[in-house]
């Protein structure tokens, strides 16, 4: 594909965006639920798939909104790099990952994915396409308009192309188990991947070079497991790291990063700990980029 | 970093601001300011006014009344009082931004946050560390030295630059290659807003609800608000550490192992590149024995556990030999790294063994196409009658061209701004971007137009409106005034215009 069609598939999807009606962009479905669905009878449009350009040797991608992530990292796979956006089911796609912004069990080692962006091209409320960031790995020219757009449902924006970073592939990932306190991890491993803690066992994953993994496992008394533990799904709360350790009943949470997933019938369900002090702000850059509030309409990021 | 005769330009500009003293009123205001803060806080005099009319780049405004608060109240009541007295402020760090993000205009007053110093919290369990802005990044780091954390943005000016200052730039330096930017490393940030209001952004739990300010609000060059503390994540000291000297005949040979390294899925701590002439003068300077008839040198620095930093030496070795390196120095100790990395970090400071004034570039290109655009800066260089000197962070693409010069040549700033905009445009056709980590302030505001459209613009300046509708949190800076186009609605711009002779 030339230059020109590929600015012809960003065209057509503003086009089928419009400028008027309330509409909402639709992905796997895999976080439909998350910040309320839109509302009834809302126009439903799907972003355009697809790897626009691949470069390894730059590490980074250029690549549609609707692709899945299943099939973005078998594509960085065949040169041994990937984007760690952990996601249960692989069909979940880009836009729809980064719309949602929440980050994967694997946070504590790559950082957020909002991390990830470099550029995001958008349709916004008026139906004009908008381009933020820049295309290199280190850019600071402008506003980074790309993190309002990671974690805004598509309230702000309906995200077209992005273009990511990637990282290498560790040569070695294995997960254990530890049975003492998650604390003493947290303070001895350098760079754990993840540790994950259910209130009585430890899962942990480790990845890099081969003979580390092994030292690291060997020096805190790590056992062996097969994978990742079951990661309940009925609801997610965000906390300090410090505050994990009162928790009770079916959860998992991320040691050193303050997510935790929890199980059906626990006390709290979802939200944040620590409410923004600056609700009145959010609303604010709401109405102003989207004052007729037709994008995603009945999502809400903003607690 | 503008090394023109101290004397002469002390007395020219002197008198160019007692002209300016002359127009302006500031009796009320700086009357007010006293009430407010005290009159140890408030400094009007002329030296002051003089002191603060510049940043570390060749740009000079106009300030009206220097501020120095000592804590967020301060901040606030300096805001208020600009505000109802029809001023607009600027906040400042260290001063040592290289693209005029903290040049006054408009006659702003200057927040300087010398005294916000404070290192108020360090909490390891939550990886964070509360600081005011006026905290300076190597400062920083040093206080996390006992916990075995610091803060990893780290530009060559870390001894003198402030994290306020880092976070208005969303400053990079050699480590954020692996590291990331300071957008990567800040968890929230307490902002006073235009209307003197304090809001929280971002948040210490895992995921604040919201949109990402916190990440809108980084890199913004004070024009959304000021700073006033900051929580920036602790990262962990890696155990290992090696750094290694690659010396290469062609520079072409160093260019290109730049990009087979990271091909080859290695992700260096650091990766940062010198030419010839860089190393002649650091090795001047420094002596660090880096090979002064070298046509490029690679510092790269591997950092993580022991077996892997092993394998990732080994892989790079690898990569040089199949590109013709010369030598490959490890350095044997923590002595000989940090003479290592004193060359690299005073290399600007360095320059001027050639001639006693430079101007520093930044901009960004593909890894790839690096040689591509290096010797096109020579070429421009030359063609300019300028010396180019060439120290940057490669593995990133991070260019850093330095054109030497002297400023007593009469017209030389014609030509050093001329070769500095074909530069930028050198880049921008290499699929690059404006800056990499100095910002776009005033410097490259005006070619913002080159890498965005006018919907691009319109949109950022949108979003900044929301924060400061009237435009008086470093007015003028980032968006080019044409594309300032206020809401959906279109209203026109804010009517400010930069005053004549703001430029020198």
């Amino acid at each position: 594909m030339t230059a020109v069609e590929h600015e012809s598939v960003v065209a057509a999807f503003a086009e089928e965006i419009g400028r008027s009606d309330p509409v909402a962009v639709v992905g796997a479905k895999t976080q439909w639920l998350v910040g309320g669905e839109p509302a009834e009878g809302v126009r439903l449009v799907r972003a355009p798939a697809g790897i626009i350009s691949y470069e390894p040797a730059e590490m980074t991608v250029k690549v549609r909104a609707g692709t899945t992530i299943g099939s973005l990292n078998e594509e960085l796979g065949q040169h041994r790099q990937m984007v760690p956006f952990d996601v249960d089911d692989r069909s979940a796609t880009v836009g729809g990952v980064l719309s949602v912004g929440r980050s994967g069990i694997r946070r504590r080692r790559y950082g957020h994915i909002r991390d990830f962006v470099l550029q995001a091209t958008y349709v916004n409320a008026v139906g004009d396409v908008i381009s933020a960031g820049g295309p290199t790995v280190k850019n600071v020219s402008g506003y980074d308009l790309c993190r309002l757009m990671v974690g805004s449902l598509g309230t702000l924006g309906l995200i077209a192309e992005v273009v990511l970073r990637c990282v290498p592939v560790p040569t070695a990932s294995r997960w254990f188990t530890y049975d003492g306190d998650p604390r003493n991890l947290d303070a001895s491993l350098f760079q754990a991947s993840s540790i994950l803690w259910n209130g009585d066992t430890t899962w942990v994953l480790l990845e890099g070079h081969e003979a580390d993994v092994e030292s690291q496992a060997g020096k805190c008394g790590l056992q062996p497991t097969e994978g990742a533990p079951l990661v309940p799904k009925h609801g997610r709360l965000s906390k300090r790291p410090s505050d994990l350790y009162g928790l009770t009943g079916d959860f998992l949470a991320e040691i050193g990063v303050g997510v935790v997933h929890v199980g059906v019938g626990h006390l709290e369900t979802s939200g944040a700990v620590e409410q923004t002090g600056a609700r009145h702000l959010h609303r604010a850059v709401k109405e102003r980029m989207d004052p007729k509030n037709r994008l995603n309409p009945g999502r809400c990021p903003i607690l | 970093m503008h090394r023109t005769g101290p004397i002469v330009e002390l007395v020219s500009t002197i008198s160019d601001a007692a002209e300016t003293i002359q127009q302006l009123d500031t009796s009320q205001l700086v009357k007010h300011l006293v009430a407010a803060i005290g009159a140890d806080s408030v400094k009007s005099g002329r030296l002051d006014q003089h002191l603060y009319a510049k940043d570390a780049s060749v740009l000079r405004g106009t300030s009206s009344v220097v501020t120095l608060p000592r804590c967020t109240a301060d901040v606030q009541a300096i805001v208020r009082t600009c505000t109802a007295n029809g001023f607009s402020f600027v906040a400042r760090g260290s001063g040592t931004g290289l693209a005029g993000g903290a040049v006054p205009l408009d006659n702003a007053v200057i927040i300087a946050t010398a005294r916000m110093n404070a290192v108020e919290e360090v909490d390891v369990e939550n990886g964070f560390a509360w600081v005011q802005p006026g905290v300076l990044n190597l400062d920083l780091s040093r206080a996390l030295l006992p916990y075995g954390r610091h803060f990893a943005p780290d530009p060559s000016s870390q001894q003198a630059c402030s994290i306020g200052g880092n976070v208005a730039n969303n400053s990079g330096g050699p480590h954020c290659l692996a590291y990331g930017v300071t957008s990567a490393h800040v968890l929230a940030i307490e902002v006073v807003m235009a209307d003197g209001e304090t809001v929280m952004l971002g948040g210490l739990d895992a995921e604040p609800s919201g949109y990402d300010l916190r990440g809108l609000f980084v890199g913004s060059e004070g024009t959304l608000g000021v700073a006033t503390r900051i929580a920036v994540r602790l990262t962990p000291n890696p155990p290992i550490v090696k750094t290694l000297l690659l010396d290469f005949v062609q520079p072409n040979d160093g260019a290109a192992t730049v990009s087979s390294i990271i091909a080859a899925g290695v992700v260096p701590a650091a990766l940062e590149m010198m030419d010839q002439r860089a190393v002649e003068v650091v090795e001047a300077f420094a002596n660090a024995g880096y090979p002064t008839d070298a046509g490029a040198v690679l510092l790269v620095e591997l950092d993580g556990m022991a077996d892997g930093v092993a394998a990732d030496v080994e892989t790079v070795r690898r990569v040089a030999h199949a590109n013709s390196v010369r030598s490959v120095r490890v350095a044997a100790d923590d002595a000989e790294r940090d003479l290592l990395w004193k060359g690299r970090r005073n290399a600007f400071g360095a320059v001027a063994r050639l001639k006693p004034d430079y101007y520093l570039h930044d901009t960004v290109v593909p890894r790839t196409k690096l040689q591509e655009v290096l010797e096109k800066v020579y070429e421009i260089a030359d063609r300019y009658e300028l010396l180019a000197v060439n120290v940057f962070h490669a593995g990133d693409g991070n260019l850093h061209p330095i054109l030497a010069y002297d400023s007593r040549e009469p017209g030389v700033m014609d030509r050093v701004h001329a070769a500095g905009a074909e530069i930028v445009k050198a880049s921008l056709d290499a699929g690059g971007v404006l800056s990499g980590e100095h910002g776009i302030g005033l410097e490259k505001r005006d070619y913002m137009p080159l890498m965005f459209t006018s919907a691009d613009l319109a949109e950022q300046d949108r979003v900044r409106s929301v924060f400061d509708p009237a435009d008086s949190a470093n007015p003028m800076k980032v968006i080019p005034s044409g594309s300032r186009c206020g809401d959906f609605a279109g209203h026109t711009g804010s009517g400010h215009t930069i005053p004549e002779g703001a430029w020198v």
